[in-house]
């Protein structure tokens, strides 16, 4: 567990070196009672004995992989396409992708991640014929709201010497802020709702980087995107919901 | 000027003073490891004199760990029934 008050630059680097060595928390197989699972990516060699169960036709193994990547997959396609109907039908063509090229899936990446790459080319196209897809490789990337700062100026002192630091300092959270979120039916929900509330390309990042675990090169290549425009892209959407957070903890926002 | 001042401007010189609003704006890159090594070190010393960037920092960590952990609601059970079949589907084909 992570003790409150450290301090020195040191003790954060070695914070940090544990934070970037330990993968993303996966999310959970099937909803158990925490709703949480330790942390640690799922080994090479569960994958590919699912993988092998797959195309031998196990049932319960694609059961477990519905129960495992459905959610997700409805919540990414959302990103790209506002309509939920049509985010499930997008779901629907990439679970019939994933069957159609199960066969032919040699493992270079892991079986998240290609499942993943079938549903955003999958929602990609669905959301250029609806005409709203935001595409990255256009100018409008990054546009005039890139140069936004990520904090209300407002909490920033103006003049003097030590303006641009801290007007006043922002409250700590308590050490179990994540799991007292995420365990609650109102929390959960209105952490969806703080996604769900950020511009698809913003969005797009966010869930593959942050919810789902998955790399920074694994993005990049899957929206096509540069590594620092997906940074930038990255950090704007954490603000926007760290903002969202401070608002649950401090100011008693609720979801809608 | 007490002994704490004098530290703070002597750092702050030395490597090019990083304001908490720049701070605030590099999380991501540090986090990805993509900061250049001077940033590396103005961002740690910004982070040894300032109390509001680590409480801020560890926030954002807070959001990070937060978003990993985020529960999925459950599949109904006519989708799951209805995926079923079309796996049946296939695997006679
Ligand atoms: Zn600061």
């Amino acid at each position: 567990m992570r003790q409150v008050g450290v301090s020195t630059p040191d003790q954060f680097e070695a914070y940090e070196l544990e934070l970037s060595r330990r993968a993303p928390v996966p999310k959970t197989d099937y909803p158990n009672k925490a709703g949480i699972e330790p942390p640690g990516r799922r080994p090479a060699a569960e994958e590919l004995l699912l993988l092998e169960r797959l195309r031998n036709g196990d049932e319960a193994a694609f059961t477990l992989l519905v129960e495992r990547y459905h959610a997700s997959l409805i919540r990414l396609a959302q990103a790209h396409v506002s309509d939920r109907s049509v985010a499930e039908e997008v779901v629907q063509e990439t679970w019939m992708g994933v069957l159609e090229g199960l066969d032919r899936f040699e493992g270079r990446s892991s079986l998240k991640t290609w499942i993943f790459r079938i549903v955003t080319n999958k929602a990609k196209t669905r959301g250029v014929r609806e005409s709203r897809h935001v595409c990255f490789s256009s100018t409008g990337a990054l546009d005039e709201e890139a140069e936004e700062p990520t904090v209300d100026p407002s909490r920033f002192r103006t003049s003097g010497h030590w303006a641009d630091y801290w007007a006043s300092y922002p409250q700590p959270w308590d050490e179990g802020t994540p799991e007292k979120i995420v365990l609650t039916k109102e929390g959960s929900a209105y952490l969806e709702q703080a996604i769900q509330a950020l511009p698809s390309n913003l969005r797009q990042v966010l869930i593959l980087r942050d919810v789902e675990g998955l790399s920074s090169k694994e993005v990049c290549a899957m929206l096509q995107l540069s590594e620092a425009n997906q940074r930038v892209l990255l950090h704007r959407a954490r603000s926007r919901v760290r903002r969202a957070l401070e608002q649950y903890l401090e100011e008693g926002i609720r979801p809608a | 000027m007490t002994r704490e001042d004098i530290k703070t401007y002597v750092l702050d010189y030395l490597a090019g003073r990083m304001t908490c609003k720049e701070f605030v704006e590099i999380i991501t890159d540090y986090l990805d490891g993509s900061l250049s090594l001077l940033n590396r070190i103005r961002f740690h010393l910004h982070l040894g004199l300032c109390l509001g960037c680590r409480v801020y920092l560890r926030q954002m960590k807070h959001t990070i760990e937060t978003l990993g952990r985020l529960p999925d609601e459950p599949v109904p059970p006519a989708v799951r029934e209805q995926l079923l079949q079309r796996f049946r589907t296939w695997k006679n084909t």
